[in-house]
């Protein structure tokens, strides 16, 4: 099988989810990365040196700047006259394109997928998480998007791929880009960090959050996580949300502080390698899968756990 | 404006799921159903929007059995003017619910399509986008904030990094995320008069749909269960464990 894995990148490097989706890809045959977007000649130059990589389709275009499904989906499907499947990482980007390339093709989409069987068996979990499907397409053309924490990320060094331009088509003029708020900061990517240290409800306060969670982070060189609680509250902003309909991480560690544990958070962290909680309820169903538990007031344990470490 | 409206009656949020035994599926016999809770939020940003003054009708539109239209007058109980079921006992995939949405946006003609970014029971996060593809309708995904200005709609979506607004020509399709808004509890005289409100019947076969499945659901099992650890009393054996980890 020829795969087409689409590239994910913010303009100047690209996201490692897009390792786990060329991992992924391996086990299906032969990958040609895609690299939309504008001014991408460095980031070609970096697909083009994944490990595995056959050959790097690159189109690059103003009007490609902000990677919006409307025009990246054209030059996808048109693509897919001579790829067999698609696959994109399971992020909001990928999200958002590759079902409308999907419906294009006329295939039914494998949304999430945690592992490969075979060429047309895959497995995701649904129901957030609470089950897992093994599912066979009857489709002749496959389009994916894959569960990056499922899959170890492919070396970005050692391949020498073929760097060849592609028709980046025109815009479509029905959506344009407005502006972006993105969150700042210098700690690890939430969806790549090694540790994670989490926060919920009980913090109280978008101050306390911050000036408890912070240092803690800072000294274990952590990302931070919030559950949709501590986010609804105000006290993280929207992309701190692990859970079903947040981010989906799987840390070495994952230490959850003043998290209950509801299905839709488990549903984000529960293949954290180790789950560290810190409770004071030592009735909190976060506590059935962490492997250790403290049971302390959190305002007393997280300054002094800070402090010790 | 004319909106759309889709929603799915899925299990319940808080109901924990449980896998049949014979692996065939999720047991969803005696089980609390409601609307899927992305959908409420769909339905709330379209009844605001008619309160507004910007939507002059919201319909509500649902596939499945016969008990959706419970979920349809659940709709209209939170604000809908009438609603369309297409009932069928199989169960269609998001492409074959984008297909059939197609057909009534065509039969419509709505200015905008509102649906929730995802069911919670399959979590494919598919429809909204196969949806706006089929119609070649732009696609506001994962809203967070969405603005209607004239014959544009700005829509702001939680992206990965933080946030990012788009301008849309309608007619668009747009798919919520949980903090477009709180959804309102549907009032007791609501619900009552909901009950005489249109709601039309119609078939997969009415629209010309084939809803085969493309995918075949081989097996469903548990995930490997995690087993609870130990505790420790002091955060001093805290920070031992840890450091013996290698992480401090």
């Amino acid at each position: 099988m020829k795969t087409l894995v689409l590239v994910e990148h913010d303009g100047s490097a690209i996201k490692d989810a897009t390792l786990s989706t060329v991992t992924a890809a391996k086990a299906l045959g032969e990958i040609h990365l895609l690299v939309a977007g504008s001014n991408v000649g460095d980031i070609a130059k970096a697909a083009a040196a994944i490990d595995g990589v056959g050959k790097v389709h690159v189109a690059d275009a103003a009007h490609l700047e902000h990677q919006l499904a409307e025009d990246v989906a054209p030059i996808i499907i048109d693509q897919m006259g001579h790829h067999d499947a698609f696959l994109a990482p399971a992020t909001t980007t990928g999200k958002n394109v590759a079902p409308r390339v999907a419906a294009k093709l006329d295939v039914m989409q494998i949304s999430d997928i945690i592992s490969v069987e075979g060429e047309d068996t895959f497995t995701r979990p649904i129901y957030a998480g609470n089950a897992i499907a093994r599912v066979k397409s009857s489709d002749a053309k496959k389009v994916i998007t894959v569960r990056g924490t499922a899959f170890d990320k492919a070396s970005a060094q050692g391949g020498s791929a073929e760097v060849e331009t592609i028709d980046a088509g025109s815009s479509g003029g029905k959506s344009s880009f407005v502006g972006a708020e993105l969150s700042e900061g210098d700690r690890p990517e939430l969806t790549s960090a090694g540790v994670i240290v989490s926060g919920g409800r009980a913090f109280g306060s978008e101050e306390d959050f911050h000036k408890l969670l912070d240092p803690l982070a800072d000294k274990l060189n952590a990302a931070v996580g919030a559950s949709r609680a501590a986010v609804d509250a105000g006290y993280a902003p929207n992309d701190y949300q692990v859970g079903q309909t947040g981010k989906i991480v799987a840390p070495e560690v994952y230490i959850a502080i003043g998290i209950s544990g509801a299905i839709q958070h488990l549903a984000g962290m529960k293949d954290s390698k180790t789950i560290i909680a810190i409770n004071k309820d030592e009735e909190a169903p976060i506590f059935q899968v962490a492997d250790i538990g403290l049971v302390a007031d959190l305002f007393k344990a997280v300054p002094e756990l800070t402090e010790k470490l | 404006m004319k909106l759309l409206v889709a929603v799915k009656r899925v299990i319940d949020y808080n109901v924990k799921p449980r896998v049949k035994m014979d692996g065939s599926g999720v047991d969803l016999q005696n089980v609390k159903m409601s609307m899927n809770p992305f959908d409420e939020i769909a339905v709330e940003e379209a009844v605001r929007l008619k309160e507004k003054g910007v939507a002059t009708e919201v319909v509500a539109v649902s596939i499945g059995p016969a008990k959706a239209q419970e979920t349809l007058r659940t709709a209209i109980a939170i604000g809908a003017d009438r609603a369309i079921h297409i009932q069928t006992d199989e169960t269609v995939e998001p492409l074959g619910v984008a297909k059939l949405l197609a057909k009534v946006a065509e039969e419509e003609q709505p200015d905008l399509f509102i649906l929730g970014k995802q069911a919670i029971d399959d979590d494919s996060n598919q429809t909204g986008q196969m949806l706006a593809a089929l119609l070649d309708w732009p696609q506001g995904t994962f809203a967070s904030k969405v603005e209607v200005d004239g014959d544009r709609v700005g829509v702001t979506r939680e992206v990965d990094g933080g946030l990012e607004t788009v301008k849309l020509a309608t007619p668009a399709v747009i798919t919520t995320d949980l903090r477009l808004n709180e959804p309102r509890y549907p009032s007791l005289p609501n619900i009552m008069k909901a009950k005489s409100k249109p709601l039309a019947t119609k078939t997969p076969e009415d629209y010309g749909v084939d809803i085969a499945p493309r995918l075949e659901t081989l097996e469903v099992t548990e995930p490997p269960k995690r087993e609870a650890g130990i505790k420790v009393d002091s955060v001093d054996d805290l920070v031992a464990k840890l450091k013996d980890m290698g992480v401090a």
